[in-house]
């Protein structure tokens, strides 16, 4: 490795102090005594007791882990199926336009795809509440599934399932029994990914969300307007903990996947 | 091409009656292809292609890499459609059927083992598919592992085994099923000899065991040599020669499947009527061909059959030769041949019908008693085998004769192969076995010597 030089070791101080400054602060006042959350006076796990027995906080949060759930969950499924239709159909016409079609969400922004959603429940009649949250986040975590998934299917050897054809297995049978084992670690991540971008999804789920379901973001979201306390806090901290949690565990999954896979294939490909 | 002297061709189910159902009419094909052909965007990987394949068969695919072996495999197993054209396995036309749904099994060129499971899984999972029993499914794992000599291993992964380990898992796994068909492409070659020699036994026993027909393909001449009932040569999509492996090297249809089987020395020259003494007619000019020297391929020294000889030469009449050298300049053939032939003691080989090939100035015409005599005037190219070249100090006597230096000598252990410079620049190839040790040699480099050969040793190819 490289020595840092001076250069190198400010930038990347400042780099990392922009990023992670406000949440370093917001993680230290979590744990103030004082009610005042300006005012330093000493450390206290306090806050924490209290939000366990705030009954509002832990509605919210039930709610929020819920649709995080279902929605992951079926995210998880229908971005799998898009991947695999896109990778596996070869060329056919359109197919950019389709693959365009499944991306552009990512880059849509967020206010417009709340705002169709919510045109969308209220014209077929749907009650907003969990529901509607829950594929509200289904169609915008999909896109980030099906790009994960279909970048590993990329790489994948189709002749393990032409194998599996061979060996007498139908195709879904093939897909069961051999692709989806061997791209688990892909699906498992775009899981995860899924699953933390509803947790701290604020904007989609407030348009699309009714008085009977309220998620953390926008509890938060509506306590703070009355002032920040230190409740909210060690709310966001605990959050921030969720989220890194789930976001590093995508990441080693998949790096895991990575070196095991470059394996297999040079275990599958013949060495000569 | 040692090797293939010491083969015992068993197709021993039959040992009164030889294994040709292609020379039967009424035989029905296991596979048919009619007039395949497939394409790849503009590229066309196979060439109207036109074959049948029989019930017990072991038909083996040679030929240079990217010729279409593969995607021929392919089509048979149901990955790839021919573009044009039907393949039909049992009388029924595959097309739209689904590779489940064939009776084929299929060993991948790539193995294509299934890397989370166990090597015992990977060989069982056909078996599951079938839904036998799971102690029917263990026994025939363990005969499998057996055979193929990965019971050590049957718990590991694929990544936890060498790449010989690997291809012996492919092949165990695609002959798990027992199918009627079974396509192995390049199913040895990561193996050592000793194993791939014993692996191959193995096969041509399953074989003769289960009736399976087996299409193979292979990079490797002498395994087609040794497993093949019939091979075939293939080039750029075709198929350029099908034959029994005695045919293919012995009488190559053309001179790219002389060259691309075995060694060889290839000389074109014009052909002559070769006016030898016409009442000298022995009953059988075969004998005498004086070959002193080589031993080693007694065995394969069979006479050419001129029928199936002109039968070859008919039906691939057209294919092109290489850039030829300039006409030579012609010798009067009676003399050098009277020369050559006169002192043979032994009952003469004077042929009845051949052909005196002058081949280049200053050289005496070659003589070749295999080819119609109605080729005189034609360009032919005679395609010599090393082992059928004789070399000598003294001058021998044998149809051919030339003189010439060794400027090269390949030892290869049980022979060595001898290249001899003529006084032209041409080069000829000899081939003798290694009786004495090495250091015995009484030929060696930069030596005046004879090569010779007999007037049926080179295969006579029509340009
Ligand atoms: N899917 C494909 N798309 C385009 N070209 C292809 C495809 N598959 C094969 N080819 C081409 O078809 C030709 C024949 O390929 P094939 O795999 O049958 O060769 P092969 O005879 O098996 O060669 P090798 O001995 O190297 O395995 C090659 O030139 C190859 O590049
Ligand atoms: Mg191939």
């Amino acid at each position: 490795m490289r020595r840092f030089s001076w250069f190198n070791a400010t930038s990347l101080t400042l780099g990392f102090a922009f990023l992670y400054l406000p949440m370093v602060i917001l993680v230290i006042y979590s744990f103030n005594a004082s009610k005042l959350v300006t005012v330093w006076a000493g450390f206290s796990t306090r806050w924490y007791g209290e939000l366990i027995r705030n009954e509002e906080f832990l509605d919210a949060a039930w709610v929020t882990l819920k649709v995080a759930f279902f929605s992951s969950t079926l995210a998880t499924i229908l971005g799998t199926m898009a991947a695999y239709v896109l990778v596996r159909a070869g060329r056919f016409s359109g197919r950019t336009l389709f693959s365009g079609m499944i991306y552009a969400p990512l880059v849509m922004p967020e206010v417009i795809t709340g705002l169709s959603l919510l045109l969308l429940f209220i014209g077929i009649g749907l009650d907003r509440g969990v529901l509607t949250i829950v594929l509200a986040h289904t169609t915008f975590s999909m896109c980030y599934v099906s790009v994960v998934v279909s970048s590993r299917l990329t790489s994948f050897d189709r002749s393990l399932e032409e194998a599996a054809l061979d060996l007498g297995c139908s195709p879904f049978d093939a897909f069961r029994l051999v692709t989806l084992p061997i791209i688990a670690p892909a699906v498992i991540s775009g899981w995860l990914l899924a699953f933390t971008l509803s947790l701290d999804d604020l904007v989609i789920a407030s348009f699309t969300t009714g008085p009977s379901a309220t998620t953390l973001p926008i509890k938060i979201f509506s306590a703070v307007r009355l002032g920040v306390s230190p409740e909210i806090n060690a709310l966001s901290t605990i959050m921030i903990g969720i989220v890194t949690v789930g976001v590093i565990t995508a990441s080693l999954i998949s790096k895991r996947a990575a070196v095991a896979q470059a394996r297999d294939e040079q275990a599958a490909a013949r060495t000569t | 091409m040692a090797e293939t002297a010491q083969k015992p061709k068993t197709k021993s189910t039959a040992p009164d009656q030889a294994f040709e159902p292609w020379e039967d009419p009424n035989a029905k094909p296991l596979i048919e292809f009619r007039g395949v052909t497939k394409r790849f965007g503009d590229f066309t990987a196979i060439d109207d292609l036109t074959q049948d394949i029989y019930e017990r068969e072991f038909f083996a695919l040679l030929g240079p890499s990217g010729c279409g072996k593969t995607t021929m495999m392919r089509m048979l197993a149901g990955f790839d459609m021919p573009t044009a054209g039907e393949i039909l396995i049992a009388g029924q036309d595959m097309a739209g059927i689904p590779p489940n749904k064939r009776p084929v099994n299929m060993m991948f060129q790539s193995y294509a083992l299934f890397p989370h499971l166990s090597i015992w899984d990977n060989i069982a999972f056909g078996l599951k598919r079938e839904g036998r029993g799971s102690d029917a499914i263990a026994e025939r794992v363990e005969e499998m592992l057996r055979l193929t000599r990965l019971e050590r291993f049957a718990r590991r992964k694929p990544h936890q085994i060498s790449g010989g380990q690997r291809q012996r898992v492919a092949l165990a796994r695609s002959l798990a099923k027992a199918p009627k068909l079974l396509l192995l492409d390049e199913p040895l070659g990561a193996l050592d000899k000793k194993l791939r020699q014993d692996t191959q036994f193995e096969l041509m026993d399953i074989q003769e065991k289960t009736g399976t027909t087996f299409v193979i393909v292979t990079h490797d001449q002498e395994e087609a040599m040794t497993v093949a009932s019939r091979v075939a040569v293939m080039d750029e999509g075709r198929i350029v020669q099908v034959a029994t492996p005695a045919v293919i090297y012995e009488a190559p249809a053309t001179t790219y499947v002389a060259d691309f089987i075995g060694d060889v020395t290839l000389i074109a020259g014009e052909a002559k009527a070769h006016e030898s003494v016409v009442e000298e007619v022995v009953p059988e000019p075969e004998v005498a061909a004086p070959e002193p020297l080589v031993a080693a391929a007694e065995g394969e020294r069979a006479p050419q059959p001129n029928a199936l000889g002109e039968w070859l030469h008919d039906r691939l009449l057209t294919r092109v030769l290489g850039p030829r050298k300039a006409a030579p300049k012609l010798l009067p053939a009676p003399e050098v041949a009277a020369v050559v032939e006169a002192p043979v003691a032994a009952p003469k080989a004077a042929p009845t019908e051949g052909l005196a090939i002058h081949w280049a100035a200053g050289q005496p015409p070659l003589v070749a008693a295999n080819a119609p005599p109605d080729w005189a005037g034609k360009r032919v190219t005679l395609a010599l085998r090393p082992e059928k070249v004789a070399i000598s100090k003294a001058r021998p006597e044998a149809a051919n004769a030339l003189q010439g230096k060794v400027i090269d000598i390949a030892y290869l252990g049980n022979i060595s192969t001898y290249h001899v410079e003529l006084a032209n620049g041409s080069m000829i190839k000899a081939q003798m076995a290694n009786t004495r040790r090495i250091s015995r040699r009484d030929i060696t480099w930069e030596d005046d010597v004879w090569v010779s050969f007999s007037d049926t040793a080179a295969a006579v190819l029509e340009e």
